[in-house]
């Protein structure tokens, strides 16, 4: 069943105007369309990252229903002991309400020194979606490398150099990861395919037991990129399958989009600033590089999702 | 001069804000460079504008839209780049000044 | 009426969580709390309570899930040691700081490294500034009675906060003793239902837990933290005093033995102060006039009553089972500092014992009394009982 946008017009605002991300961002667009993807009442957990800090700076909040910020890497643990309390008093008859919890972290919190807090959550098979808005790095902080970080972009804390071409590593593949957990549910999604990304939200959210969103969340400011670029940008990623759009439900690997013709990798590396260096002649290499380990991951895929 | 912020007596215990979505009251449209001008004789109410906006500037009202609120755009111009009939202008903010 | 139980400090640990029946416990194992949580998983296997059991994966999801749980107005518990205590240190601060009155009991035991699985309370101190309520238990009975006591004191209005509840790792927590426990129902009744006035699952009035605060307003928020743990001081003799109605027991938070009479004092806590009473009983048959103050509330601390204790003595020797490296123990900085104002103050003299398991013996308190009568101790150093 197809969204409709008139009739989402009508959804209670869950994450109000007046938070102070960057202008352009594309976290808050996507925690307003998960939230309108489904009619339950949501409780939120966040962990420490822009979408934390830029939206409740006391006294000030832009949530419009209950929401937990607790530490850096502990979003899945906060929001399973949420989960376990309704669950508790819904046994006990103290409430009736049927209720769903979602936690959204970014990559830092998530790929990184969240991934242990996340696998317990995921394997004690709580009813909750673990979203994580990735931004491929430590934006909130000034743009420092995680393990969400794509191979050739610049960082501060892995900058390209004389002798550096920024990140030498690729990055991992958390969705396969979640999956391995053999949750419900999990999916990858961005935010050019807006129906695929709302189907998933609601399919996550809606599903009973764990499930796990990964959303290419891009950063304007440290992608270096204009700030009315966060769509267009997401669409070069889907179009040269940098990001494929994919879900695992229940065990099932789908394969939700093939571009008709997959761009080349370079028309997502030469729009972005924290590319720039890769456009020198001497890098010419990891750009050849870079597309073979997509070409490949990519061929992976479709292959998984054909059994 | 007294503080306008509150005492530690005057605000609820363990950091919480009981005040849901409170953020409205403080007002982001002053970080804007670029102001939103919509065109509305192409516009076919697709509603794009108002589904992509990051800090939900978009004012639709009665289903139609009908411009957007300063007070909290923040000029990005994801709205003008994802109209499809292209009806929204992105101009200095400088220009409306007085 | 109750019963007479033979229980270990861990049995009787969950012996008292059993009759709370928290809605949540999320917890990790950990020796010597390990068998806290091997007797409660038994009790959520035969139904006995209503408890939701999050089985973590690690202590900081422990305390990060106990966190969520009481946010959302879940009666919330957790159990650990040592380096589980200190993995969950940043979370700790965060419970106490959200004003969640969540019940811990801790099984004292050195922190690594070397990694050593023995008493002493190197955990629990590194924790003494984060804002939660500790008592310390002499033995089972008192580890039993404290947690009812805590879950009580924690749960005030006034006061709102977290509480730790310590025992010695193996000495208390796997000695068999006697235990009364009180009938469940009577425990039931007495700690009531837990009805907390914001919760996460209350959509009628959506809260927004854990904000940014910068400084604007952090410092305010620290300021009603330092009220809340002060507020402990009024409640804790109420809610103490209801206890001892039902067990007959009483729950002071210093308690004297022979100090009248005195002249030396050892000041100590947990299990060593059974030890002190021994050679104190001893040495009181023999004529001289030695007593023992135990602590048993060491945050918030009692340092007034202290004060009005020990002012008058000839001298006093603060027994501590762990160290603060570079400067003098904690109970014995803190025994110095309440008494830092008074006129006329007797020397305090300081002792590490029992670092990592090392036993407290009868010969050691007799070598710290005599020493005391003798003044042979100088105040300027510390000295370490037990160690080669």
């Amino acid at each position: 069943m197809a969204f409709i946008l008139k009739e989402l017009l009508d959804k209670p605002e869950k994450l109000t105007s007046g938070h102070r991300l960057c202008p352009g961002c594309g976290a808050p667009i996507l925690a307003k369309w998960i939230m309108m993807a489904t009619d339950f009442p949501l409780v939120v957990a966040n962990a420490t990252g822009c979408l934390e800090v830029s939206t409740t700076i006391y006294p000030y909040t832009a949530w419009n229903t209950p929401w937990i910020h607790n530490a850096f890497e502990n979003a899945a643990a906060t929001i399973a002991g949420v989960e376990s309390a309704y669950k508790s008093l819904s046994r006990q008859g103290k409430i009736k309400k049927k209720v769903k919890f979602i936690a959204f972290g970014g990559d830092g919190g998530t790929y990184d020194i969240g991934i242990q807090a996340l696998s317990g959550a995921l394997e004690r098979g709580h009813d909750m979606v673990y979203i994580c808005y990735d931004n491929e790095g430590y934006m909130n902080t000034g743009a420092q490398r995680s393990g969400a970080t794509p191979k050739g972009a610049s960082t501060t804390t892995e900058p390209a150099g004389k002798v550096s071409y920024g990140k030498k590593m690729r990055h991992k593949d958390l969705t396969a990861i979640a999956a391995a957990h053999h949750i419900p549910y999990a999916a990858q999604a961005a935010l050019s395919n807006w129906q695929d990304l709302m189907k998933k939200a609601k399919k996550a959210i809606e599903v009973d037991g764990p499930a796990f969103l990964n959303i290419l969340s891009p950063c304007v400011r440290f992608w270096r990129i204009p700030d009315d670029q966060t769509i267009e940008i997401s669409k070069l990623a889907v179009e040269t399958n940098f990001w494929p759009l994919f879900e695992i439900d229940n065990g099932k690997w789908i394969l939700n989009y093939k571009p008709r013709e997959r761009k080349p990798i370079m028309d997502w590396i030469k729009v972005q600033g924290r590319y720039k260096h890769l456009l020198q002649e001497k890098n010419k290499p990891v750009i050849e590089e870079i597309q073979k380990e997509i070409d490949e991951y990519f061929h992976w895929l479709e292959k998984r999702c054909s059994d | 001069m007294k503080s306008k912020l509150k005492g530690y007596k005057e605000i609820p215990i363990g950091g919480l804000i009981l005040d849901a979505g409170n953020a409205k009251t403080y007002k982001t449209g002053g970080w804007r460079s670029k102001r939103p001008i919509l065109d509305k004789s192409n516009c076919i109410n697709c509603y794009f504008c108002w589904f992509y906006c990051p800090d939900n500037s978009v004012d639709v009202k009665d289903k139609d839209v009908k411009g957007f609120k300063l007070d909290y755009c923040k000029g990005c111009g994801i709205c003008a780049v994802v109209c499809p009939k292209k009806c929204i202008k992105m101009e200095d903010e400088d220009k409306f000044e007085e | 009426m109750g019963k007479r139980l033979a229980l270990t400090g861990d049995m009787a640990a969950a012996e008292s969580m059993r009759q709370i029946n928290p809605d949540v416990v999320a917890a990790y194992p950990i020796t010597p709390q390990t068998e806290i949580m091997m007797t409660f998983s038994q009790f959520v296997a035969d139904g006995l309570v209503d408890t939701e059991l999050v089985r973590v994966d690690s202590e900081h999801s422990a305390m990060s899930a106990c966190v969520g749980s009481a946010a959302a107005g879940a009666r919330t518990m957790t159990a650990t040691a040592a380096n589980g205590l200190a993995l969950m240190h940043e979370v700790v601060y965060i419970a106490a700081s959200t004003r969640l009155p969540i019940v811990m009991p801790v099984v004292n035991r050195a922190l690594s490294a070397p990694i050593n699985i023995h008493c002493d309370h190197s955990d629990t101190m590194a924790e003494r500034d984060s804002g939660w309520i500790q008592i310390f238990s002499q033995d089972p009975q008192e580890v039993y009675d404290h947690i009812l006591l805590a879950l009580k004191l924690s749960e005030h209005p006034d006061v709102l906060l977290p509480t730790m509840v310590n025992q010695d790792g193996f000495i208390t927590s796997h000695g068999v003793e006697p235990v009364e426990i009180l009938d469940d129902s009577v425990v039931k009744t007495w700690i009531g239902d837990y009805k907390p006035k914001h919760t996460l699952l209350d959509f009628e009035n959506p809260i927004t837990v854990g904000p940014l605060d910068l400084y604007d307003y952090y410092f305010e928020h620290k300021r009603q933290q330092v009220d809340a743990i002060d507020n402990a001081f009024k409640i804790y003799p109420q809610v103490a005093k209801e206890l001892s109605k039902l067990t007959k027991r009483e729950y002071p938070m210093i308690e004297q033995y022979n100090i009248e009479k005195a002249d030396h004092v050892i000041v100590t806590m947990a299990s060593a102060a059974g030890t002190t009473r021994y050679v104190v009983d001893q040495l009181t048959e023999k004529g001289e006039k030695v007593g023992l103050l135990k602590i048993r509330l060491f945050r918030p601390f009692p340092a007034d009553q202290i004060v009005n204790i020990l002012k008058g003595k000839k001298s006093v020797a603060v027994l501590d089972r762990s160290a603060s490296f570079g400067s003098f123990p904690p109970l014995a900085e803190e025994i110095r500092n309440a008494l830092y104002d008074e006129k006329t103050k007797p020397p305090v003299y300081s002792f590490v014992f029992g670092l990592g398991g090392r036993d407290l013996l009868p010969s050691h308190v007799e070598h710290v009394f005599k020493g005391l009568a003798k003044g042979s101790f100088n105040t300027k150093t510390i000295e370490y009982l037990g160690v080669r």
